[in-house]
């Protein structure tokens, strides 16, 4: 079964020093970003599922093994959902999802 | 017969009209150093009124939109202004100066962020005319190096900075809004040189903050009296605006006049 994943829109992004600071504008926590999670960050289209945001942007530029980074990046997804910044869907999500900063 | 106060902080000017003599002099008193009686443009206009009665009972002190205005307050007043006419009301209890002052620091930390700037909770002072701030939680030492600074320096406060962008970099400007125990700061402003993170330690040392944890500190320690998300979101643009262009340390200090040396 495939994984969506779209940008929220309640959120506050930037890249700053090629990291990734990103603000819940819900409850104002701060996250930071390192590289990989970066490009899944900028390719939560809602459209594009996570397997293939893996293989394409992440398992291309990072020495990962393709299974091992699925794996990473769901959990990866889900503690962001948690905290509201991300929505996760098993099916493709229809939203207004800003382009990435 | 009414008084008109004009109290301008960081160029903007608000008139606080009241019928209350009494009230209107000891705010007169209290913001002594920035009223004017020529303001630098139309300014927004608050009319004092000694009623709380019928005003909402829920008061909360964070701002919350109300159509193109905001209202907020708490248990000694209710304010509601519209930012189209540039008017409000502020209900209060009688003859109390308080409920303007944090009528006030409200007012300019739901403006300010349009303007890509913020209030900071910092002290600000300056020194041979460049603007330094002292940021920091209650205890970091901020009204400690107030006290410590030598008698060439400035306060622009002591508790609440107004910062702002001014050219190629910031502009931190004097307020009136001081700590419990400090003092009023000057109404001038300076180009902001550079912004310590405050710790007490065994030894005086300034060191250089990656952007990111100055971005981090800094939006700890701004002040937003709001859940609104679109002034969260200015205030995240503007805090990481400054961290790429004014320089962030951290300051650890030992309480003495000597820490003042590693301030340039």
């Amino acid at each position: 079964m495939s994984v969506y994943i779209a940008r929220s829109s309640a959120i506050a992004a930037r890249s700053l020093d090629g990291e990734m600071i990103i603000m819940s504008a819900r409850d104002s926590t701060l996250f930071t970003l390192n590289e990989v999670a970066t490009e899944i960050w900028k390719a939560a289209d809602g459209v594009t599922p996570l397997d293939r945001i893996v293989r394409d942007r992440v398992c291309a530029q990072f020495e990962v093994e393709p299974d091992a980074a699925c794996a990473d990046a769901e959990v990866f997804c889900t503690q962001l959902a948690g905290h509201g910044i991300l929505l996760i869907s098993d099916r493709p999500i229809e939203s207004k999802t800003e382009a990435a900063p | 017969m009414t008084s008109d106060i004009v109290v301008e902080i960081g160029g903007v000017p608000v008139l606080l009209r009241t019928a209350d003599r009494a009230l209107g002099k000891i705010i007169g008193e209290r913001f002594a150093n920035f009223v004017t009686s020529r303001p630098s443009a139309t300014p927004f206009e608050m009319t004092l009124r000694p009623d709380l009665e019928g005003a909402p009972k829920r008061r909360t002190i964070r701002g919350k939109r109300l159509g193109a205005g905001w209202q907020f307050g708490r248990c000694d007043f209710h304010a509601e202004w519209s930012s189209e006419t540039g008017r409000g009301v502020i209900r209060q209890e009688a003859g109390s100066g308080y409920p303007a002052d944090a009528f006030l620091r409200i007012f300019h930390s739901l403006l300010l962020p349009s303007q890509r700037g913020f209030l900071l909770h910092s002290a600000t002072l300056v020194r041979n005319g460049s603007a330094f701030a002292f940021c920091g939680v209650s205890g970091a030492g901020k009204t400690t190096m107030c006290r410590l600074a030598p008698p060439e320096v400035t306060l622009l406060s002591d508790e609440i900075s107004y910062i702002r962008p001014a050219g190629d970099g910031y502009r931190a400007f004097g307020t009136p809004f001081a700590s419990d125990l400090g003092r009023i700061g000057e109404n001038v402003s300076a180009p902001l040189k550079a912004l310590y993170l405050l710790a007490k330690g065994p030894q005086n040392k300034s060191e250089p903050m990656s952007r990111r944890e100055a971005a981090a500190s800094l939006l700890h320690n701004a002040m937003v009296f709001t859940d609104d998300a679109e002034i969260s979101r200015l205030v995240f643009e503007a805090a990481l605006d400054l961290v790429m262009r004014v320089p962030v340390y951290r300051l650890t200090f030992v309480p003495t006049p000597e820490v003042w040396e590693t301030i340039t």
